[in-house]
């Protein structure tokens, strides 16, 4: 009996998360703009309108550039920090830890409204680059609790038998640190990628004449005859990340058969 | 080939080396012996360069290695968890650190295997490293560090983590290998025996100071003090009196045992309390008409522990109340004896040395 409920209860649980998602791509082939039930035949029509929105196609272009660089350098300095603090102790160690992983528990609004004051007093102008700065801040956090446990697996003595061996600090990072933590820096990567892909707040305080997709999407809502092509963007998207997310899975376990270890842990 | 001289360490507050100064020669099988905790393994990260020391030298083939990061020491080192790169082949392990001499790849490949087979690991370069065992493991740590020709090789405790069957295995292989390479090797062990049966000097550690280095004979024969003799092997540690001192001799008198001429031990000054040391085999259960000994002291059998090639006697000196131990080997035409017999304990004075009671 109570494992009868349990099973109910997990599929109305999964049915609650997921069946949202799924009316995105049952709308995107709806031939209606109308978003309600029942459902008027299918069509293709919404994601060719994709294909001429010139905006959308700039939001798009804009959005992936924030997206590759801010997971660029936030998965960087997540190296450096993490790096550091796994391995040595050093005064004000867990004070830094601390301000570095701050931004991940602070509203976004909040960090929004003071990067806006910051940018504006400083006298810069808001651009891309003022977005990719907000996204670092809001991605380093999570790409450090990712690369933390790669470099807590990662055995100390490996890099100092390198080092034995007679290569130097750089190469020993390029010959055995680097291929060794290689899953954590791509789930890093994916992790702050996707993170910055659909954050809103801090775009829409931070973006200057070119938005970023979800701060277009946002103003397109406006428009109810523009909803179904949004669906069809977002069907897009939501393709996208399960590739993205499948890709990664797939690389880390590779290489965890290629270790020998065990497959579990990681993003999935 | 390795001079250190003088080294001091602090992590923080904790003195880790104390005045450390010890010669290493060329050749040499060379052992650092210590309980965990006693600097045996920070003094072995020193000589690679991975410590930086608060003062004194350390001299490598005669060049001073003050600054030298370990990637420019003569030296490489085998860890105790060997550190085989999990992401390489034992092939690509084993030439890992020949790429800064640019050969061609059939040169690295001949380099290889002639190094595997110098390890025992002959055909085994394409395997994956993680899929090798523990002893091999090893071997391929062995393999890669001697492929550069070190002039010294250091060896963590790298058979802490091998059973028992192979740990003896590996001893005698090291040993061979160390002959035949002619190779300074360093070692670090806190097994007594591993130490005694591969070195060719020990030097004994305790809280970050040499306590002795000697030859492996001279520690088990002569020991300086009671706590190097209680390291190495089962020693009888028995209260002693000075009677009287003659030049190196002391006449001492020994619990239960009795009068005694031994030699002072050389670290010995006015102030220091001493104890004397008895080796179990160095002392016999006399036959009922057996002479052989200078001294005898009669005692009472309180336990017998049969093992085989030898039975181990607790006998308890008449007059005394703990017993001491006497080891006998069991040859055909010995009589084993059995609890409260009373006995003859032969001994000399070679069968008892003089120890230090503290360092």
């Amino acid at each position: 009996m109570s494992k009868r409920i349990l099973t109910v209860f997990m599929i109305a649980f999964i049915l609650f998360l997921y069946a949202p998602t799924l009316l995105l791509p049952i709308f995107a082939f709806n031939d209606s703009s109308i978003i309600a039930f029942p459902l008027s035949g299918f069509t293709l029509d919404w994601f060719a309108s994709l294909g001429a929105a010139d905006e959308l196609r700039k939001a798009t272009g804009t959005s992936l550039i924030i997206a590759t660089s801010s997971s660029i350098i936030a998965t960087m300095l997540a190296m450096l920090a993490t790096s550091a603090t796994v391995r040595y102790r050093f005064p004000g160690k867990g004070a830094m830890i601390g301000t570095i992983m701050l931004p991940m528990f602070l509203p976004e609004i909040i960090i929004g409204v003071s990067l806006l004051t910051v940018v504006l007093l400083a006298g810069l102008k808001l651009s891309i680059y003022t977005i990719i700065m907000g996204h670092v801040l809001i991605c380093t956090p999570f790409c450090i609790a990712i690369l933390r446990s790669s470099f807590q697996q990662l055995d100390p003595s490996l890099e100092e038998a390198s080092l034995d061996l007679g290569e130097s600090r750089f190469d020993t990072f390029r010959r055995v640190t680097l291929p060794l933590i290689m899953p954590g820096v791509v789930s890093s990567l994916l992790i702050a990628f996707t993170i910055s892909l659909d954050e809103f707040v801090i775009a829409f305080f931070l973006s200057g004449t070119e938005p970023t997709l979800p701060v277009y999407i946002w103003s397109q809502l406006r428009f109810p005859q523009r909803i179904p092509s949004v669906m069809a963007l977002g069907t897009l998207l939501l393709l996208l990340s399960v590739a993205l997310l499948t890709l990664s899975e797939v690389l880390r376990r590779r290489s965890a058969r290629r270790l020998g270890k065990d497959m579990t842990g990681g993003v999935l | 080939m390795i001079e250190l001289s003088n080294i001091q360490k602090y992590y923080g507050t904790y003195h880790a080396l104390r005045d450390v100064t010890c010669h290493i020669q060329e050749g040499e099988f060379f052992s650092l012996l210590g309980p965990s905790g006693s600097g045996k393994t920070t003094l072995l990260r020193t000589i690679a360069g991975f410590e930086g020391i608060n003062s004194g030298t350390v001299m490598i083939g005669g060049q001073q290695m003050d600054g030298v990061p370990p990637n420019k020491r003569p030296t490489n080192m085998v860890f105790q968890s060997y550190a085989i790169f999990p992401h390489m082949s034992v092939a690509q392990n084993v030439a890992y650190g020949l790429r800064s001499q640019r050969l061609s790849k059939t040169e690295t490949a001949q380099m290889v295997s002639e190094t595997l087979a110098k390890v025992g690991l002959a055909g085994y370069g394409g395997r994956a490293a993680h899929a090798l065992s523990g002893g091999q493991r090893q071997r391929v740590a062995l393999a890669r560090a001697l492929i550069l020709k070190p002039k010294v090789l250091l060896l963590d405790e790298p058979l802490s983590a091998l059973d028992r069957k192979l740990r003896e295995e590996m001893q005698s292989e090291l040993r061979r290998l160390q002959r035949s390479l002619g190779i300074t090797f360093v070692l670090v062990t806190h097994d007594q025996e591993e130490a005694l049966t591969m070195s060719d000097r020990v030097a004994v550690m305790f809280e970050g100071q040499i306590a002795q280095l000697d030859s492996p004979q001279a520690l088990y024969k002569h020991p300086a003090s009671k706590r190097v003799a209680e390291f190495f092997g089962a020693m009888n540690i028995l209260k002693a009196e000075i009677i009287e001192v003659n030049g190196d001799i002391a006449t001492t008198r020994i619990e239960g045992l009795g009068v005694a001429e031994l030699a002072v031990p050389k670290a010995a000054s006015v102030e220091s309390s001493f104890c004397v040391g008895v080796r179990p085999e160095s002392m016999t259960i006399l036959d009922d008409e057996e002479q052989a000994y200078a001294k005898e002291t009669p005692a009472t059998v309180t336990e017998v522990e049969y093992r085989g090639e030898m039975t181990y006697y607790d006998v308890t000196i008449d007059g005394a109340d703990k017993p001491v131990v006497v080891s006998m080997r069991n040859t055909s035409n010995r009589a084993l004896r059995e609890v409260g017999h009373h006995v003859r304990i032969g001994w000399e004075n070679a069968s008892a040395v003089l120890l230090l009671d503290q360092d």
